[in-house]
């Protein structure tokens, strides 16, 4: 089980974040942009530092003020998808998935296993040799989900994971993401701007604003908390009864500001 | 991040109100300065293979003092840009990445060679590394003497042609995407890996035209090397020197010289650009 408080000043208002997810579910965080979303998984793995707070995955404590804990980020074990992906452009699909496992100083045939098997399951064995300049955002992402599965991490952060793949694959990627989560086992925090990612990925739904948690609980019922000016606009027109309404079309007229879901 | 709405402004778009000038005398005009100046280029560095015959300069490369003036020449320049790069590559990668107190000045001494006269350079070497110099009175004492020596015009080569590669090896740490730092961080790489294997491969292109302007600096230094390690030949005799030494007798081998500086100068300015249009 992952457990977070964090605390950290960011440059409009203060972070203090409480959340914590247990094994093998996996918690959808949603909010305006710039409240804070993407700085919560940096913080917990370990790119950004806590002013305070404590970080705990399972007994093992990934940050702690008050122990003076600060394990630095490629000890920590964290797979963390990037919402570009951050795939190395210098490297091939196999280099960039090979990375992680050459830093972990695994034997050269070992990787070759490993990568081997990941691309397989992946659907990417073909572009093994490509640049990953030359591809897709769908293939792009599968790459970036199977460099940091190939490691076996301990928690998955996904960053936007279905922002750069074009609508009509979209389905089709988020029931993969959805079984390459569930099969992992591992506590998973998915940040989305988009309705359908987080009904289908999400057992639980985490609402923050300007860097608090202002909801948490099951996707229906943080979703019908009609009152809210954003989940209003998030969930969309309508009462919310399981049904999946479009992505939400955030309201250009007003200026939405969550308007990238188009 | 959040993609802009994409708005068409028919303001924007507009340009066809605005009255036309006529155009012709100024292009005369651009175009007489621009040849003007091109030829105020050109000219000189032509002249220099219009004034010996292709038998002459073949002749003077076989000369002592050519030979000796090159090979010491590439001798130096080299070992100073690989101690230019050895010791500039970690500085740079610190003050792109990292904020300390006192980083801008750091920057500041770094950039200062580049500004300060090749005089004052070359002099102030001489006070430092002299034999009666602040720290060469102490070499001094263990039998080490820099000053006119082969080690002096390698000095004054890292001296004047280090800002040279660290700036541009700065910048191109800057332009290094942090997001592919920290994600090679998340995927296990120490601070070392994410340096050796991330960082400075994206920045190659970038560091390699810093050495190569560096090497070219080092190779035309002049001001600096005669006064601090002298003009003999084999020794600290490099090539601007032995043109200069060379141009009050043997005029041949001093435009033999020259030539071959042009050619590499050249080849410098080719390999720049084809380094980083290839990464552009």
């Amino acid at each position: 089980m992952l457990s977070v408080h964090a605390v950290r000043q960011l440059r409009d208002f203060v972070l203090d974040i409480t959340l914590s997810v247990q094994c093998g579910e996996t918690l959808v965080l949603i909010g305006e942009n710039g409240a804070g979303k993407s700085t919560v998984l940096n913080l917990i793995s370990g790119i950004l530092t806590p002013d305070r707070g404590e970080i705990a995955l399972g007994e093992r404590a990934l940050f702690s003020d008050a122990k003076k804990i600060d394990v630095p980020a490629e000890s920590r074990k964290i797979g963390h998808l990037f919402q570009s992906y951050a795939l190395f452009p210098h490297m091939t699909v196999a280099e960039n998935v090979a990375f992680g496992l050459k830093c972990r100083k695994v034997s050269r045939s070992e990787i070759a296993d490993a990568v081997g098997e990941q691309l397989a399951a992946m659907h990417l064995s073909d572009l093994a040799d490509v640049n990953v300049g030359r591809l897709s955002g769908g293939q792009r992402q599968r790459v970036a989900l199977a460099r940091a599965l190939v490691l076996d991490p301990d928690i998955l952060l996904l960053d936007e994971p279905l922002a750069a793949v074009d609508m009509r694959a979209q389905t089709a990627m988020r029931k993969e993401l959805r079984d390459r989560i569930r099969n992992a086992g591992i506590p998973c925090i998915v940040v989305t701007h988009t309705l359908r990612d987080a009904l289908e990925l999400g057992d639980r739904l985490c609402l923050i604003e300007e860097g608090r948690v202002v909801a948490d609980g099951a996707p229906e019922e943080v979703l019908a908390m009609r009152d809210n000016g954003f989940i209003a606009n998030f969930a969309g027109p309508g009462p919310h009864n399981g049904f999946v309404p479009r992505a939400p079309i955030a309201d250009h007229s007003q200026g939405a500001p969550d308007s990238r879901t188009l | 991040m959040d993609s802009i709405p994409f708005r068409q402004d028919p303001e924007v778009l507009r340009h066809d109100g605005r009255a036309q000038f006529p155009r012709a005398p100024l292009t005369l005009l651009i175009a007489a300065l621009l040849a003007l100046f091109l030829l105020f280029v050109t000219l000189p560095v032509a002249s220099l293979f219009l004034r010996i015959s292709p038998e002459a300069f073949f002749r003077s490369l076989a000369e002592p003092v050519v030979i000796d003036a090159l090979s010491l020449s590439l001798v130096t320049a080299t070992v100073s840009t690989a101690i230019v790069v050895l010791f500039g590559t970690p500085l740079a990668l610190v003050n792109a990445r990292r904020d300390y107190p006192g980083r801008a000045l750091v920057d500041t001494l770094t950039d200062l060679p580049i500004v300060l006269p090749p005089a004052v350079a070359g002099i102030a070497l001489l006070m430092a590394f002299g034999r009666r110099g602040v720290v060469g009175q102490y070499l001094d004492v263990f039998g080490i003497s820099i000053a006119f020596t082969t080690v002096a015009v390698i000095l004054a080569q890292v001296f004047v042609a280090s800002p040279f590669y660290i700036r541009q090896a700065r910048a191109s740490f800057e332009a290094v995407d942090r997001l592919y730092e920290d994600a090679a961080r998340t995927l296990g790489a120490t601070p070392a890996t994410v340096a050796l294997r991330i960082t400075i491969p994206l920045a190659w292109s970038g560091l390699v035209s810093g050495a190569i302007l560096s090497f070219a600096r080092a190779l035309g230094e002049f001001g600096a090397t005669i006064m601090f390690a002298g003009n003999f030949q084999g020794r600290t005799q490099t090539m601007p020197l032995a043109i200069y030494t060379t141009m009050q007798g043997d005029l041949s081998a001093a435009i033999s010289l020259a030539i071959i500086l042009v050619v590499i100068s050249f080849a410098v300015i080719a390999a720049v650009q084809i380094i980083t249009r290839r990464n552009a």
